[in-house]
């Protein structure tokens, strides 16, 4: 039920997640405001969602939070499992503290944001999706990431960008290594310009200069037994 | 003149010409072969099986009177809308991008007509695939090529890809030459180049990862969908109970003999267990696990006839699947096309570079010229009558079992004809009562 303020609680105690996600994903056509409280680390909340709703998760959660989303701004107050924003389309997913493995893993549009640190492989197989994490983001992130862009406030872990197709990786902190065919690319006017854009939907407190770009060397695209050693 | 008799030239049979020439052409390359189908090598099969028929101790039914049902419902375990097939027979997950636009409509033209589902493959739902296959199965691959929730809401059932029996362990490639403006824009991909498919899914590792990851889907389809997992033949005993551990309504079993786009040769022939030695293993941990017939089970890997069908449902299978073989239904190896087949170095029946997209059938290219010789219509037509047949020949093996439906085959229908199937089937060697590894 609505209360005041116009938010609808669901409550998860007391309610079977497929009744929760049953009406998140019923409320086509609206710009209702929903929260989801008492998630207790529960997987699969928010999938699947395709309206411009407000969904407002009150809690950490497991694997595949706002999984697949369309259009739908999902806020969680926590942490959140694995595959967070896994194959997101379009819309906000903003994660207050830190995110497990895989984050925004195969999305294909929409904003990731992680306020804390994020795991490894974050982007894996990335098709489009921005991703900013204000902190961290652990070893073979952006593995196969083929479109979109990744921002990272912090440091980032080993192999980054390892087999990079076309997506565009700013760090800013430090790389413990790349990955294979990932290089270090120009910071061009237009890359800054899209990096202050990002920094500020993300609420991140950044200068564009400051970071640095990765992006693929492109040697691997088609095989070459002269780069077998590369692979 | 020397009177001393020579002895015949003589060719090793290890290093045979043909070993010959792949070392000549690794040497010249510098890499290793790369073809699409599944193994060549010769493995015990189900040719070394056969019905015993009925006999004094059996009763058949009558070939044109009495009636034999074939029909088949797969997803029964959680899924709200399971699909009704009319017969035993789907045809395989195979992409949009290896095959070309006509040659997936073709595939559900034919089943449909058929009464039978067909599947998409790496690379996404096309509408002409969509659009002419009343039952679609789409595929859930590692590389999410084109993967979005709409199409997903519009298949009739998803099938999570964890292997298939061409190259269990082994990710997938799509060599640049076929990778044209609309397959990479599906693809999310610059065209031209080569593109890999992953081997592990990206965001799930092992059955507890997956079975939470089945969950997501089935709440973003609504617990509607029948949720198939694939697995190629390679520890089938073990593979299969941990689908069922995982979540699957239906488990996929693709033996090596099943097909691929492009792999590499070595993968082919040498990872992978024959389609005959996965199905009594895959059967016996359902039964273990109390969800025989509960939990489907498909067979795929070098079906061809209706004895096939047959022989792989009388060994436990709910239904088979086609991959190959609809492929050359279709038209692929067609000797028509022999004089064109030499011009590639190959010959009708051996012709395997699907990879290189120059296919004169038109089915495994993505060349506007070359896709336009195959028309959808009509080989959508040779592809209902194909699996016609099948069901005709394993509704008539049925009857001479005695057999009022197809899944009333069993085991003790079948002999072998030699060791090696006995001890794989788990049959009796033909004339005898001895099953290997079950004692005298």
């Amino acid at each position: 039920m609505p209360s005041d303020n116009g938010v609808t609680t669901l409550d998860m105690s007391a309610t079977e997640l497929r009744e929760i996600n049953e009406t998140l994903q019923s409320a086509a056509g609206s710009n209702r405001a929903f929260e989801v409280v008492n998630t207790r680390g529960a997987h699969a909340i928010a999938v699947g969602l395709d309206a411009p709703i407000t969904v407002t998760v009150k809690g950490s959660t497991g694997y595949y939070c706002a999984g697949m989303n369309k259009q739908a701004t999902v806020h969680v107050q926590g942490s959140v499992g694995p595959g967070v924003a896994e194959n997101m389309m379009s819309g906000t997913v903003i994660i207050e503290g830190d995110a497990s493995q895989y984050a925004g893993a195969t999305a294909h549009g929409g904003l990731l944001v992680i306020k804390g640190n994020a795991s490894s492989r974050c982007g894996i197989s990335m098709k489009g999706i921005d991703i900013v994490v204000h902190g961290n983001i652990g070893h073979m992130s952006a593995f196969m990431a083929q479109k979109g862009n990744l921002v990272v406030l912090g440091d980032a872990g080993d192999a980054l960008g390892d087999s990079l197709y076309e997506a565009r990786l700013f760090v800013r902190g430090s790389v413990k290594s790349l990955g294979a065919d990932c290089v270090e690319k120009e910071m061009r006017p237009e890359h800054i310009d899209l990096l202050a854009d990002l920094l500020a939907k993300a609420g991140a407190d950044a200068k564009p200069q400051e970071f640095k770009r990765y992006g693929s060397a492109r040697k691997l695209y088609n095989f070459n037994i002269d780069h077998a050693g590369d692979y | 003149m020397d009177k001393t008799p020579r002895t015949l030239p003589r060719q090793s049979w290890t290093f045979s010409n043909e070993v010959n020439s792949e070392i000549r052409r690794a040497a010249a390359t510098g890499i290793y072969d790369i073809r699409g189908g599944g193994a060549k090598r010769r493995v015990p099969h189900f040719d070394d099986l056969l019905f015993l028929g009925a006999s004094m101790s059996r009763y058949p039914l009558e070939g044109y009177r009495e009636k034999c049902e074939t029909g088949v419902t797969l997803g029964t375990r959680f899924a709200k809308k399971p699909i009704e097939l009319k017969i035993p027979i789907t045809i395989a997950g195979m992409s949009f991008g290896s095959l070309s636009g006509p040659a997936k409509e073709a595939l559900g033209r034919g089943a449909t007509m058929a009464g039978t589902s067909t599947t998409t493959g790496d690379g996404g739902m096309t509408e002409e695939e969509r659009g002419h296959s009343e039952k679609l199965v789409y595929q859930y691959l590692p590389s999410r090529y084109g993967m979005n929730p709409d199409d997903l809401r519009r298949a009739d059932a998803i099938e999570v890809v964890v292997g298939q029996g061409a190259k269990p362990g082994g990710g997938g490639m799509l060599l640049g030459q076929k990778i044209t403006e609309r397959v990479a824009g599906m693809r999310d991909l610059p065209q031209g180049i080569d593109q890999r498919s992953a081997c592990r899914h990206p965001d799930w590792t092992g059955p507890d990862d997956l079975e939470i990851k089945i969950l997501e889907l089935r709440e973003i389809t609504k617990w509607e969908k029948p949720i198939y997992i694939k697995v190629g033949g390679a520890r089938p005993y073990y593979d299969v109970a941990l689908s069922v551990k995982a979540g699957a309504d239906v488990i996929v079993l693709d033996g090596m003999q099943g097909g691929t786009a492009a792999t590499q040769d070595v993968f082919i022939e040498h990872v992978g267990t024959p389609t005959l030695a996965c199905i009594r293993p895959a059967v016996q941990a359902l039964q273990d696990l109390g969800m025989h017939r509960k939990v489907q089970l498909v067979v795929s890997g070098g079906i061809r006839t209706g004895a096939d069908v047959a022989k792989a449902l009388a060994l436990g299978a709910d239904a088979v699947s086609i991959g190959t073989a609809a492929l050359i239904a279709l038209g692929d190896n067609d000797p028509k096309w022999e004089a064109e087949y030499q011009k590639l170095g190959s010959t009708t029946g051996a012709y395997d570079d699907w990879h290189e997209g120059q296919d004169p059938a038109g089915i495994t290219t993505q060349d506007p010229e070359l896709m336009a010789r195959l028309d959808p219509v009509e080989a959508g037509r040779r592809l209902r009558n194909y699996l016609n047949v099948l069901t005709l020949e394993c509704q008539t093996l049925a009857r001479a079992c005695g057999k009022s439906h197809v899944h009333n085959l069993e085991p003790e229908d079948l002999c072998a004809l030699t060791i090696e199937a006995a001890a794989m089937a788990q049959v009796p060697l033909a004339g005898t009562s001895w099953i290997p590894g079950k004692g005298f």
